[in-house]
């Protein structure tokens, strides 16, 4: 065969690393950045507060991550934390999921919901969490949303919500739907009793949450480069038979076209909020009786 | 079987095709078979009776989007006096999606809105197939503020598949429009009766659903969203929407039993399509008692009761407060009220 006259040699010699060696390097020390594409070290990226350093792109948080970020040490008191769904359709495969995701993430669900201080001002706060099945939004998200906004009510103090979410939770059905008018009807009451609600729309935002609370905000703040919009871009693409332009949907498109009042890098977030707390901070005594 | 026939409907039409076919051929020949006819006919009334009688819920997702449905213009003309159309979100453009006016229901003026569907391709593309645009949901707010300022209850007739998603949509802020309805809808000092009429799908529909009493057709579905986009977010695959519609629980029965509606409206045997008169009779009935019992009440409580009927949505329990977190055998938490 012709073939055996160019017989395959192997010209170098392999060398991969002893496996006791591969296991040496801890899980997690080194991150490839998703938009640029640098390799960062973990503890740089810590520094940078999970942010690139050399494009700006914002990786995402956990909960707890988050409130430790924006909160001040030691301030968080958590509500609410063993709330779990009754799983209201009792829907094929469903506690398995969440099975899987409470033993992945030690959540019992999407959201974490509390009372906290920035800069010593008290706030309630609720926080998403991306990793619990895609953060999105069944009874428990939103009876622990609108328990931290009766909180707010309570005590008059603001309110702050972070939001991620691919949108309803599919297997709470109608359920999951309504708790978009359950956390929209606590927030008319603060609306009522001039109580300030922030919101923060971080990567991604989408579906029911967008059309609901994550939109409602008297402030509505989003970190760079989040996706945020009502349908999903597959959908849209699906619906017209074309490709979406990149930018499309991004905090900055959103902004561009008036849905939000600022875009605010992760390293500015804090003090942007404390910022408006302490605008907020008095009864309207400056306008006089 | 004529384009408005139901796939499931088919055994039923070829059976009444056969008996026309029997008559008219027998009547040719001036041959009497009146009582073969009698008997084919019981057996076409019991096969009607097997079909209707017990439909599952993937057949009611079909009749509910029936194209010779009532739509809403239907019923508010055949329910009210002095039908005016308001249009305009005074912000961008009339959404030909959404209609709103002032009518008079049995001498009592009232604001209606609705998202209405067209009847051949020509309107149902002027209408964008009942998916409404964020100046829809802008322009019925707008008249739903209107009602408020004048003291007008409102009545919102459902029937959407969902919000249009298109980029046009989105750049204005589809979910912008449709989460303000939301909080707006809370702060309205006048009642609100929201029917769904065929489809309630998604925040679409619920973006003109918030209110004080919430009908259903007995054949509508309200649903997360609807069957076939359930079915390719659960499964990856929109063909088993039929699927997804027995797992979603989303028929009229079943979320007056969840709490979610207060009353199901029977519809004409077969669905509101075979007899649009008697449904839109049958509706203006439930609209009045509705609207009787909500006048009755002061308007505090009414506010109150709508934040109330929404914050006791959906059950929770409590996970064990002690010990790790179960690992894949979750036990059922304990229901609370």
């Amino acid at each position: 065969m012709l073939k055996d006259l160019f017989p395959k040699k192997k010209r170098y010699a392999t060398i991969s690393p002893h496996p006791s060696a591969r296991d040496k390097v801890p899980e997690g020390l080194m991150n490839k950045c998703k938009s640029c594409g640098e390799i960062l070290l973990y503890k740089e990226l810590e520094k940078h507060l999970k942010t690139c350093p050399r494009c700006g792109y914002h990786f995402s948080l956990t909960a707890y991550e988050r409130l430790e970020m924006i909160l001040d040490a030691g301030s968080f008191e958590e509500f609410d934390a063993r709330l779990t769904t009754a799983d209201p359709l009792d829907f094929p495969d469903y506690q398995e999921k969440l099975a899987k995701a409470r033993a992945a993430t030690e959540l019992v669900d999407a959201v974490v919901t509390g009372r906290g201080t920035v800069d010593g001002l008290p706030l309630a706060i609720g926080v998403m969490d991306p990793r619990f099945v895609m953060g999105s939004m069944g009874v428990v998200v939103g009876e622990r949303l609108a328990r931290a906004g009766e909180c707010s009510l309570r005590e008059r103090i603001p309110l702050v919500i972070f939001a991620v979410s691919g949108g309803a939770r599919m297997q709470e059905g109608i359920f999951s739907l309504m708790q978009m008018a359950k956390v929209s009807g606590v927030l008319a009451r603060l609306a009522e009793e001039g109580i300030l609600y922030i919101s923060v729309l971080t990567n991604p935002t989408t579906g029911g949450v967008t059309a609901s609370f994550a939109m409602q905000g008297d402030v509505n703040l989003s970190e760079p480069g989040a996706v945020i919009g009502f349908a999903g871009r597959r959908i849209i693409e699906a619906m017209i038979r074309q490709k979406l332009p990149d930018e499309f949907q991004t905090a900055e498109f959103v902004l561009q076209h008036g849905m939000l009042d600022k875009v605010v890098h992760r390293k500015e977030m804090r003090q942007t909020i404390a910022a408006l707390l302490s605008l907020h901070a008095g009864e309207g005594e400056c306008v006089g009786n | 079987m004529l384009a408005t026939d139901l796939p499931f409907e088919k055994p039923l039409v070829e059976l009444r095709m056969k008996i026309e076919e029997l008559r008219r051929f027998t009547e040719d020949k001036g041959i009497d078979v009146s009582d073969e006819v009698a008997v084919l006919e019981a057996k076409a009334r019991a096969l009607a009776d097997t079909i209707y009688r017990d439909l599952k819920p993937w057949q009611r997702v079909q009749i509910a989007r029936h194209s010779d449905r009532p739509t809403a213009l239907d019923y508010v003309r055949g329910m009210c006096e002095d039908v005016m159309e308001l249009h305009g979100d005074r912000n961008f453009r009339d959404d030909p999606t959404v209609v709103g006016g002032i009518a008079r229901f049995e001498g009592c003026p009232i604001t209606f809105v609705g998202t209405q569907k067209g009847r051949d391709t020509k309107e149902s593309i002027y209408r964008n197939f009942g998916m409404a645009h964020p100046e829809g949901y802008r322009k019925a707010l707008r008249l739903m503020k209107q009602a408020d300022k004048f003291g007008r209850p409102i009545l919102c007739l459902i029937d959407t598949a969902g919000a249009y998603p298109g980029p046009a949509a989105e750049e204005r802020g589809q979910g912008e429009a449709i989460a303000r309805n939301l909080i707006e809808m809370f702060q309205l000092r006048v009642p609100v009766v929201a029917v769904i009429t065929g489809e309630g799908g998604s925040g679409g529909a619920l973006g003109l659903g918030i209110g004080d009493r919430i009908l259903m057709l007995e054949h509508a579905y309200y649903s997360v969203i609807a069957p076939e986009a359930a079915a390719t977010l659960l499964w990856k695959d929109p063909s088993q929407g039929e699927r997804a519609a027995e797992r979603m629980r989303i028929t009229a029965a079943d979320l007056k039993a969840f709490g979610v509606i207060d009353a199901v409206v029977a519809e004409p045997f077969g669905g509101a399509q075979r007899a649009p008169a008697e449904m839109i009779a049958a509706l203006k009935v439930a609209v009045r008692e509705s609207l009787d019992m909500l006048r009755r009440l002061p308007r505090a409580d009414l506010l109150a009761l709508r934040q109330h009927r929404y914050r006791m949505m959906g059950s929770f329990g409590e996970l064990p407060e002690e010990g790790d977190l179960p690992e894949v055998d979750v036990p059922l938490p304990t229901l609370q009220e």
